[in-house]
């Protein structure tokens, strides 16, 4: 029998119609653990660099992670990886909700997607039966409408549905895939699935998963909920308020923009506005967000609320969860009331809440300037907000300046030329950032933000202070139950760390150090990627209830595979540089690993050529970033390196 | 006839607490597998979340009789402005829905009240809703003897709906022939 995975994935060929139940290697399970990691192995088995986004040999896969479906609070990521149409490279994007769980209990812990259906589809899988049907009737419907009609016409409320939007069907580089109140929104995964002439899947199971040992996986299960509650009435003191807790953001919850407004930028991540929160504003934004928000709600098992319900009178309901209420406020400078309400027709057509905005704001600071004209707006109303319904529009439909526009701020500032690069200005890796533009350089930001696989902040940071504590009491009150930590060095870190003199940034932590604080946050969200369990329980929040002091327990209990921290650091880190060696097959190398040039005032050019160069050598790359032959070797992947001497991309 | 002390067990369930996030379900399925937590199946749970995002509507429920046949007809009752149907508060294992039913036999499922030895404090369901939505609170009450009923066992339940699918006399020629084939 396998244990907490079902063993079986489900192969798809739309070109031809072809459905078939595989079983998969449980090798692979004790190499990569499953979700993320197995997909990583998937993809560079079977997709080639020579392999373009919207060929019918892209794979894009839907995964569970190892822990979907067992009693683990929280594991209920859905990890959809495939090649990126705006990087190139290999995008995961996540999803919680219901999607994974409901698709261990069908039986299976994938399904992989090759080939191109000549119609519009979607698959229904329903335990054993599993079915590609006629989607026609679907083309152009909303997301969230898409999965409400799926469920009616299957008769199945208890059904779990990942759908596209338009902007998904008409390869929108930033589309996403919704799934009740979650989304996979990243790196234009939608496109892809769109492509693919897929609207969506449709999941319904009612099998067993089994684990190895049930009584000690249970028992360390209620521990973790435990330490929950135990979180929930202790917030962390001396951090800001968003990062005291668990989950993702509260943005649900919080009504206190004052943080974000004033520190995030507006407009095509441009303008701070230090003064913007008043007590007018609090008062109106308060009523606004009490008044549409129904209730909050959660994913598959996990305690936290990380989402909600809208009801914005006069539109139809959807589910929000994090920033995107306010991307779309900020981005035209408008207020909450707005935001909620053009979230409502963005998460209907299916477009990721970050770049979106930024695309549209980026389309208007080029008008300013001139290097569009209103020639290229026809229609566009005057008003701010008037012009981002406008645009929303036209990049979904991709109408006129849209079609450029929906291959997001990098490719359309290439197309537009005449200077539209400079405005292009927020990327890294192509993709679209957080709107924040900061003072001193932070040395761990850079490598996180450099190196990061995911090209997204929030898939990294997160067990580490991102600050200093001011005082020394704060600072032993902060260590002294922080068992998380893998060993005492990140507890010297942060006793030492101060805002000024010697012991501050850009040069404390040192070079050494942050890789170490970078190598720690990173390990852990490679565990939850391959796990599927949400970051906010996990990598994401400062002390969370999974560390890496009971994740081999818990593994080794729900698979009965031995592992310990040791041996989990090494998947953790065989995954990492899997996706590292595929994407430099790809074509990644050092010269792209760049943060936005104004992302700090304060630049160290030589602090962070070694702090490249170290991360590098700490992580077994070489110079140029790529994975060395030796260290592959060392960790099992001997054939990515042999493969990447033959492409010579060791002798550039 | 003589009075007896009757323990009354009560899951209160705050409909407004409820973030729909099924842990009440895992842990059910969890505690009844055999062994005791070696598999999860939420089909196999003995309470339920009807759940409707669209309409806010989050009810969970737990598995009461088995029913032979769907209601006649049903009332759609209206709470605070939202409509629910008589059957997101009914506990019954009904043909008309595939809540309760164990995947595999069709046989119906009832909630126990996490019956076990030794006895459990608090529910399963409870305990893993951390929302607090399901509370659980226990008291006597003095009853007359007679009142109390005999209760069907699980076995007895399963019995029973399958002489309602098959009809007792099929039913008893394949238990002879079983018990043949020893
Ligand atoms: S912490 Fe929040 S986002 Fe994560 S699983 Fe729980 S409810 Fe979902
Ligand atoms: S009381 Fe026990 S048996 Fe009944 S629904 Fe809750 S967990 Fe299940
Ligand atoms: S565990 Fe509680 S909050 Fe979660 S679905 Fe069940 S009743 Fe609702």
């Amino acid at each position: 029998m396998r244990y907490a995975e079902t063993g079986y994935n489900l192969e798809v060929d739309l070109s031809r119609g072809n459905i078939e139940r595989v079983e998969s290697d449980p090798k692979l399970t004790e190499l990569h653990l499953g979700g993320l990691g197995t997909n990583a192995k998937i993809l560079w088995d079977r997709v080639g660099p020579e392999v373009q986004p919207f060929d019918p040999e892209n794979l894009l896969i839907f995964s569970a992670g190892l822990f979907g479906g067992t009693p683990a609070p929280g594991a209920n990521r859905t990890i959809v990886s495939t090649i990126s149409p705006q990087t190139g490279l290999m995008a995961f994007s996540m999803m919680g909700g219901f999607f994974s769980p409901e698709l261990k209990y069908a039986g299976y812990d994938k399904v992989i997607i090759r080939g191109k259906s000549p119609d519009l589809v979607y698959l229904y899988i329903n335990n054993d039966k599993v079915e590609i049907r006629d989607a026609s009737h679907l083309r152009g419907k909303g997301a969230v409408e898409t999965q409400e009609l799926i469920k009616q016409e299957l008769k199945e409320p208890n059904a779990h549905v990942a759908a596209i939007g338009a902007a998904g069907e008409n390869r929108v580089y930033f589309a996403s895939i919704e799934q009740g109140r979650s989304s996979c929104s990243r790196a234009g995964i939608g496109a892809v699935m769109g492509d693919k002439g897929l609207k969506a899947i449709a999941v319904r199971g009612t099998k067993d998963i089994n684990v190895a040992r049930p009584a000690e996986f249970f028992g360390l299960c209620n521990e973790v909920l435990d330490y929950i509650k135990f979180r929930n009435d202790n917030p962390i003191p001396n951090v800001m308020t968003i990062l005291q807790g668990l989950g993702s953001p509260q943005e649900m919850l919080h009504v206190d923009e004052k943080w974000h407004t004033e520190n995030f930028m507006w407009g095509n991540s441009r303008t701070r506005r230090r003064d913007f929160w008043n007590g007018e504003i609090e008062t109106k934004w308060k009523e606004t967000q009490e008044s549409v928000r129904t209730r909050l709600i959660s994913c598959y098992n996990c305690p936290m609320k990380c989402g909600a319900i809208i009801s914005v009178p006069g539109i139809s309901t959807y589910m929000m969860k994090c920033f995107s209420k306010l991307t779309y406020t900020m981005a035209a400078y408008s207020d909450l009331d707005f935001g909620f309400r053009i979230a409502q027709r963005a998460t209907e057509y299916g477009v990721d809440g970050f770049s979106t905005p930024q695309v549209m704001a980026f389309a208007l600071e080029l008008l300013e300037a001139g290097i569009l004209t209103e020639k290229d707006f026809p229609g566009m109303p005057d008003d701010a907000e008037g012009r981002f319904y406008w645009l929303l529009d036209a990049i979904v439909h991709r109408e006129g300046i849209g079609d450029v526009l929906a291959k997001g701020t990098y490719w359309a500032a290439k197309e537009i030329g005449n200077g539209a690069e400079e405005f292009a200005h927020n990327n890294i890796k192509k993709h679209e950032q957080l709107p924040l533009k900061l003072g001193m350089l932070n040395p761990i930001y850079f490598l996180m933000y450099a190196t990061g696989e995911k090209i997204n902040i929030t898939q990294i940071e997160g067990q580490f202070p991102q600050a200093p504590f001011a005082t020394m009491e704060e600072r032993e009150e902060f260590c002294k139950d922080w068992i998380q930590a893998p060993d005492e060095k990140f507890k010297d870190i942060v006793k030492k760390w101060e805002f000024r003199g010697d012991y501050s940034m850009p040069f404390y932590p040192g070079v050494q150090e942050c890789c170490e604080i970078v190598d720690w946050m990173e390990r852990m969200h490679y565990i939850d990627d391959s796990l599927g369990m949400c970051a906010g329980l996990s990598s994401f929040p400062l002390k969370p209830p999974y560390h890496i002091h009971n994740y081999p327990k818990l593994i080794s209990a729900a698979t009965g595979m031995d592992l310990d921290p040791d041996g989990l650091t090494k998947i953790a880190r065989r995954n990492r540089t899997l996706i590292r060696a595929f994407n430099n097959r790809r074509g990644m190398r050092r010269a792209d690993e760049k943060p936005p040039e104004n992302h700090w005032k304060k630049r160290f050019p030589e602090l962070e050529a070694q702090l490249l160069d170290e991360y590098y050598k700490f992580r077994g790359f070489n110079n140029n970033g790529v994975p060395t032959k030796e260290y592959l070797e060392e960790i099992d992947l001997g054939y990515v390196g042999e493969d990447l001497e033959q492409r010579g991309i060791y002798n550039e | 006839m003589s009075k007896v002390k009757k323990k009354i067990k009560v899951i209160k369930v705050d409909l407004d607490k409820c973030n729909g996030c099924r842990a009440c379900e895992v842990a059910c399925a969890a505690f009844h597998a055999n062994p005791k937590y070696s598999s999860i199946n939420p089909a196999r749970s003995r309470i339920r979340m009807v759940i409707d995002p669209i309409n806010d509507e989050y009810v969970p429920i737990r598995a009461a009789e088995y029913t032979k046949s769907e209601c006649d007809g049903r009332n759609v009752y209206t709470i605070n402005g939202k409509e629910y149907s008589e059957c997101s508060f009914c506990g019954a294992s009904c043909p008309a829905r595939d809540l309760f039913k164990e995947p595999d036999s069709g046989l119906p499922l009832r909630c126990d009240m996490c019956e076990d030895d030794p006895a459990i404090e608090t529910p399963m369901c409870v305990q893993w809703c951390l929302a607090e939505a399901l509370t659980y609170e226990e008291y006597e009450e003095e009853v007359e003897e007679e009142e109390e009923q005999v209760k069907l066992g699980e076995m007895e339940t399963s019995l029973k709906s399958l002489v309602d699918k098959y009809g007792l006399p099929k039913l008893v020629d394949s238990i002879a022939r079983m018990s043949q084939k020893g």
